[in-house]
C-alpha cells in the first residue's frame, strides 16, 4: 500500500479553456476520496491526468516521493474503472481480468490464482468464461473493478462507475465498492456528480467548481459547515435566499429582504472570499428539514403559502411560496394541505450566511 | 364436443403472420426485389443456362474449352497474380497508416478528402494518367534519371506491363482500403486502449492484444472488397497493361469472348467461372472471419 | 512543452507520413500530367510541353461530340439516381423496421450485386438486353446501372432509418395520422438528408461507372467515361492532347460532383456502404 500520493498544483488547459486549475491534494494510503462536482467541473479531467491519459499542463504528481507525472499510463501502475467499463469485448471475463497480469508477464499459475481470488471477491466466479456482452450492467461493472484491482495497484481510479446502472442496483453496487475497498485495502479516488454517493462512500470529499477546488473535507465537515453557497447547494441546502445583511454580531448576522427577516450564522468563509459587511448582499442557505413550521410563540421568520404537498410516509415534503414569490422547500411531519398559510422559523445555527450575492461564491 | 374443446381453434392467418412480423409494410420491399430479380438474378440464371449450351462440345463444352486452352485458363493465375498482391499491399499499408491517424488532428478531413479523389476519379482516368506519369518519358522516369537511378537510354518499363496495372490497383484501391480501415478503427471505442494502458500494456501490446483483434473482422471485409476490385480489373488492364499477354485477366477474356467474338455461351461461362472463383475467395475470408470475435466494438457515440 | 512533444515523433510515425506523402505525390503526378498535357501543343520529352494552347479543348469537344455525350451522361445519371431512390428507399424502410422470416435472404439478394464484379454479371445482363433489343439504348444502360445502385441505396439508407426513433411514427399514429400522412409528414422529412446523401453517392458512382455502361451502351448511349475509354483505346488516330483534354473535362465534372457530394456526406461514406 502507498503511504501518500501528492498532487502538487496539477493543471490541465485546452488552449484558453482551463479544465483544471492547480489542484493540491495529498491522498493517504487506504483512503477513499471522492471528487465531486457537476458535469464539466473538471473532475474527470483530474482523474485522467492522474491516470496519465491526459498530459498535464502544469504541476506535478509524486507517489511516495517519486515523481510519476512524466510516466506514460502503462508505467504508473494505477487501476482504473471507466465510466462505460471499457471491457475488451473480444475477451472472456477471465481474460479481461488477467489482461494486466499477462502484460506484466506474471507466471501462469500465479495469474490463475490471483484472477480466481479476485473473481471470488467480486462474486463472478461462475461467469468467468462468458464474454462481457453476455453480462448484465452490474456484472460488467464488477468485472471492470476486478480488472482494475487484480494488479493490487497503489491507487484505484473510478470514473462515475455507477452512472450507467439503475437506481436499485446503484445502491447495491455502492455497498459492494465500499466492501471491496476495505477488504482489499485499496486507496481509491472516486469521481461522481452524486453527492449522496460521495457522502456515503468517501473518507474525504473534494468539491470542484469550474476546474478549481471549492472545498476539501470529511463528509461531516462539508455537510455541517460548507464554506460557500455553491458547496452548500451541492450538500443538500435546497433553500438559497438572496438577502441583505442588517446587523453583524460576532458570528451572528441578522439578514433581511423580500419580507423575510432572520438571524443566521456567518459561515466560515474562505480567506480570499468577500467579507461580510452591513448592507452588503448575502446568501442564506437552509436545508429543507431545518425550515420548520413555527410553534406558537416562536420567532416567525416569514410566512409562505403551501403550493405543492407530497406525502413521503413519515413526513411531508412541501413547496411553498413567500409573499414576494420566492419558492422555499421544507419537510415537516405536521399535516399540511395545499393552500395552507404557513408560519416558518429556523434555528439561527442552522441558517448559514454567506457574504456576496448573485452568482459569486 | 370434447374433441372440439381439446383442439384449440387455429388462429387466423393474419394473426399467425403478425406473430412472425409479416405485415403490409413488407410490400414496400417488393419493387426493389422485383427490380433486382429481373435485372440481376434472371440474367445470371439465363447466363448460367446459356453457358451450358455452347455451339459445340456438348453441355460442358464452354467450360472444357476454357480450361483446355492454356491462354484462357492462364487468366486465372494472371488475375490472382494481380488481385492478391494488390489487396495485400492495400490492406497492409492501411493498417499502420490508419492506426497512426486515429484521433483528431488538424487537416484530417482535408486528408481524407484528398484520399477520396483517386477512388471517385475511377479507373479510366487513373489509367490515362498512369500512361503519362509512369511512361518512359513521364515525370516518374525523369525523376529517377535525375536521381541517377536509371540511365536516360533505359527507362523503367512500367506501362503496358504488369506493373502499370498493379499501380492502378493501388492508386484506386489503397484509398478505398484506407478509408474503410479508418472507419472500422474509429468504431473501436478509444476507452478500450486507455483501459489497456492503465493495465500496463505498451503501445505494441495495446495494438497486438486489443486493437488488432477487434479490427481483424473489419480487415477481412476490407480485404474482400479490395480483392473484388482487383479481381474484376478491366479498363486499366486494357489501357496500361498488356491485355494480350501479361495482364490478360479473366474479365478481358470474358469480354472478348462475349462482345468481340460474339460467342455468348463462352462469355457467360467465363463470367460464371469468374463469379465462382471470387465467391470462393470471399467465402474463405468470411469463414476465417467467423473464427474471430465480431460483435460490438464499443462504437464511438 | 506539448508542441515539442508533438514534433519529436517516433521513426514509425515519420515512415507513415512519408508513405502518405509519397502516395499523394504520385496521385498528383498522375492527375497533373494529364492536366498539363491537355493544355500542351506537343510534349514528347522533358518536364513540360513545348508550348501551351487551349485549342485541344475545342477540338476534343467537336471530335468526340462531347455535347451529345454530356447530355446522355446526365440523362442516364439522373434517371438512375431517381429510379434507385424510388425503388431502394421503401425497401430500406421495410428492412430497417421489420424483422421477418427470410430477412437474411433478402439482405443477401441486395448484397450480391455489390459483391459480384460488374463484368461478371454485366456480360449475361448484356446478353439478355440484346435478346430484348434493349442493348445499346439509353433504357438498357439505365437498367444495367440500376443493378448496383438499388442495393447501394438500400445499404446506405438502412442505418439511417434505424436511427430514427420508431416511436415518432407511433406518436404520429396516436395523434390520428393515417399511414399516408405518417410517411409524408414524419418519415419523409426526417429521411430527406439520408436520401440526399444516398442520391449523391449514387450520382458519383454512376457517373464513374465504366464496366456496366461499356458492356450495354451503343454509339448513342455512351457516357463520358466510356467515350474516354474508347478514345484512349483507339488512340493513334487522334492526338493524345485532345484525349487528355477530354479526360480533364471528365475529371472536372467529377470534381464538381465530388465537391457537391462532400458538402453533404462524410468522405468515408463514399466508400463504406454501411456501418454494419
Amino acid at each position: 500500500m502507498i503511504s501518500e500520493l501528492k498532487l502538487n498544483g496539477i493543471s490541465r488547459a485546452y488552449g484558453d479553456h482551463r479544465a483544471l486549475t492547480e489542484l493540491e491534494l495529498t491522498v493517504h494510503g487506504g483512503e477513499f476520496i471522492a471528487l465531486l462536482g457537476p458535469s464539466g467541473c473538471g473532475k474527470t479531467t483530474a482523474l485522467n491526468s492522474i491516470a496519465g491519459l491526459l498530459p498535464l499542463t502544469g504541476g506535478s504528481i509524486d507517489l511516495d516521493g517519486r515523481r510519476i507525472d512524466t510516466l506514460p499510463p502503462e508505467k504508473r501502475g494505477f487501476g482504473m474503472v471507466f465510466q462505460n467499463y471499457a471491457l475488451f469485448p473480444h475477451l472472456s471475463v477471465r481474460r479481461n481480468v488477467a489482461f494486466g497480469l499477462r502484460m506484466r508477464k506474471v507466471a501462469r499459475p500465479e495469474i490463475e490464482r490471483r484472477v480466481n481470488a479476485v473473481l471470488d471477491l467480486v462474486r463472478l466466479a461462475e461467469h468467468a468464461h462468458k464474454l462481457p456482452g453476455q453480462l448484465s450492467g452490474g456484472q460488467q461493472q464488477r468485472v471492470a473493478i476486478a480488472r482494475a484491482i487484480v494488479l493490487e495497484p497503489p491507487l484505484v481510479l473510478m470514473d462515475e462507475p455507477l452512472s450507467n446502472l439503475d437506481a436499485a442496483l446503484r445502491l447495491d453496487m455502492r455497498a459492494e465498492i465500499r466492501r471491496i475497498h476495505q477488504e482489499f485495502g485499496l486507496t481509491t479516488l472516486y469521481v461522481t456528480h452524486d453527492q449522496e454517493e460521495a457522502l456515503s462512500l468517501a473518507d474525504r470529499l473534494v468539491v470542484l467548481r469550474a476546474g478549481r477546488v471549492a472545498q476539501i473535507g470529511t463528509p461531516a465537515e462539508l455537510y455541517e459547515s460548507p464554506r460557500s453557497a455553491y458547496v452548500a447547494a451541492f450538500m443538500g441546502y435546497r433553500n438559497i435566499l438572496e438577502l441583505t445583511a442588517e446587523v453583524l454580531d460576532g458570528t451572528r448576522a441578522t439578514v433581511a429582504g423580500d419580507g423575510v427577516k432572520l438571524v443566521g450564522t456567518l459561515a466560515d468563509e474562505r480567506d480570499d472570499g468577500p467579507v461580510c459587511t452591513v448592507g452588503a448582499p448575502v446568501r442564506v442557505a437552509i436545508r429543507p428539514e431545518d425550515l420548520r413550521i413555527a410553534a406558537d410563540g416562536a420567532d416567525v421568520v416569514f410566512e409562505a403559502v403551501a403550493e405543492i404537498v407530497e406525502y413521503h410516509g413519515r413526513e411531508f415534503q412541501v413547496d411553498a411560496l413567500t409573499r414576494t414569490g420566492q419558492r422555499v422547500h421544507l419537510r415537516t411531519d405536521e399535516r399540511v394541505a395545499t393552500g395552507d398559510r404557513l408560519a416558518l422559523t429556523v434555528d439561527p445555527r442552522r441558517a448559514l450566511v454567506f457574504a456576496g450575492g448573485g452568482d459569486g461564491t | 364436443m370434447s374433441a372440439l374443446a381439446a383442439a384449440p381453434p387455429r388462429p387466423a392467418l393474419r394473426h399467425r403472420l403478425a406473430e412472425h412480423g409479416v405485415d403490409r409494410t413488407l410490400l414496400l420491399m417488393l419493387p426493389g426485389i422485383v427490380a433486382i430479380a429481373a435485372l440481376f438474378c434472371y440474367p445470371f440464371v439465363y447466363g448460367l443456362g446459356l453457358s451450358f449450351q455452347p455451339s459445340k462440345g456438348g453441355v460442358f463444352g464452354a467450360y472444357r474449352s476454357f480450361f483446355g486452352d492454356s491462354f484462357s485458363s492462364g487468366t486465372i493465375a494472371t488475375t490472382f497474380g494481380l488481385a492478391i498482391p494488390s489487396s495485400l499491399i492495400n490492406v497492409g499499408l492501411s493498417v499502420p497508416i490508419s492506426y497512426r491517424m486515429r484521433g483528431d488532428f488538424r487537416g484530417k478531413r482535408l486528408l481524407l478528402t484528398l484520399l477520396v479523389v483517386p477512388i471517385t476519379l475511377g479507373t479510366v482516368l487513373t489509367a490515362e494518367g498512369i500512361l503519362e506519369f509512369f511512361g518512359p518519358v513521364g515525370w516518374f522516369n525523369l525523376t529517377l534519371q535525375k536521381l541517377g537511378l536509371v540511365s536516360a537510354g533505359a527507362p523503367m518499363k512500367l506501362i503496358n506491363d504488369y506493373w502499370g496495372v498493379l499501380f492502378s490497383l493501388i492508386i484506386s484501391g489503397f484509398p478505398f482500403a484506407f478509408l474503410l480501415t479508418h472507419s472500422y478503427l474509429s468504431g473501436i471505442h478509444p476507452a478500450l486502449e486507455k483501459a489497456a494502458a492503465t493495465l500496463g500494456a505498451g503501445w505494441w501490446q495495446r495494438f497486438r492484444f486489443v486493437t488488432f483483434p477487434l479490427l481483424l473482422p473489419g480487415l477481412l471485409t476490407t480485404f474482400c472488397l479490395t480483392f473484388v476490385l482487383g479481381f474484376s480489373v478491366f479498363p486499366s488492364a486494357m489501357m496500361v497493361g498488356d491485355p494480350d499477354g501479361k495482364t490478360h485477366v479473366i474479365s478481358i477474356e470474358a469480354y472478348e469472348q462475349a462482345l468481340q467474338n460474339f460467342d455468348y455461351p463462352q462469355g457467360c461461362a467465363d463470367a460464371m467461372i469468374m463469379t465462382g472463383l471470387m465467391l470462393a475467395v470471399i467465402a474463405l475470408a468470411m469463414g476465417i472471419r467467423a473464427l474471430f470475435y465480431s460483435g460490438s466494438t464499443g462504437g464511438k457515440g | 512543452m506539448l508542441r515539442t512533444k508533438a514534433l519529436t515523433l517516433r521513426p514509425g510515425t515519420w515512415l507513415v507520413w512519408a508513405l502518405v506523402v509519397f502516395f499523394l505525390v504520385n496521385v498528383l503526378g498522375v492527375i497533373g500530367s494529364v492536366v498539363l498535357d491537355s493544355f500542351g501543343t506537343t510534349w514528347f520529352n522533358g518536364w513540360s510541353p513545348n508550348g501551351y494552347t487551349s485549342s485541344n479543348y475545342s477540338s476534343a469537344w467537336n471530335e468526340f461530340d462531347l455535347g451529345q455525350v454530356m447530355t446522355v451522361t446526365f440523362e442516364i445519371t439522373f434517371l438512375v439516381v431517381g429510379l434507385s431512390l424510388l425503388l431502394g428507399v421503401p425497401a430500406a424502410y421495410a428492412l430497417a423496421r421489420r424483422s421477418f422470416p427470410g430477412k437474411r435472404a433478402v439482405m443477401l439478394l441486395f448484397v450480391l450485386p455489390i459483391l459480384v464484379p460488374p463484368i461478371a454479371y454485366g456480360i449475361p445482363l448484356a446478353t439478355v438486353l440484346y435478346k430484348f433489343h434493349l442493348a445499346g439504348s439509353l433504357t438498357g444502360v439505365v437498367l444495367a446501372n440500376l443493378v448496383p445502385s438499388i442495393p447501394f441505396v438500400v445499404y446506405t439508407m438502412t442505418p439511417f432509418i434505424e436511427q430514427i426513433d420508431p416511436r415518432l411514427e407511433q406518436a404520429a399514429r396516436m395523434c390520428g395520422a393515417p399511414t399516408r400522412s405518417v410517411l409524408g409528414r414524419i418519415v419523409a422529412p426526417l429521411l430527406l438528408p439520408g436520401m440526399l446523401a444516398a442520391g449523391i453517392l449514387v450520382l458519383v458512382r454512376t457517373f464513374g461507372m465504366f464496366e456496366l455502361t461499356f458492356l450495354t451502351s451503343g454509339p448513342t448511349s455512351q457516357t463520358l467515361v466510356v467515350s474516354l475509354f474508347s478514345a484512349v483505346f483507339s488512340a493513334g488516330i487522334r492526338s493524345a492532347q485532345s484525349i487528355d483534354a477530354m479526360a480533364v473535362i471528365y475529371t472536372g465534372s467529377m470534381l464538381v460532383l465530388l465537391v457537391i457530394a462532400l458538402r453533404f456526406v462524410n468522405p468515408t461514406q463514399l466508400v463504406a456502404r454501411s456501418r454494419d
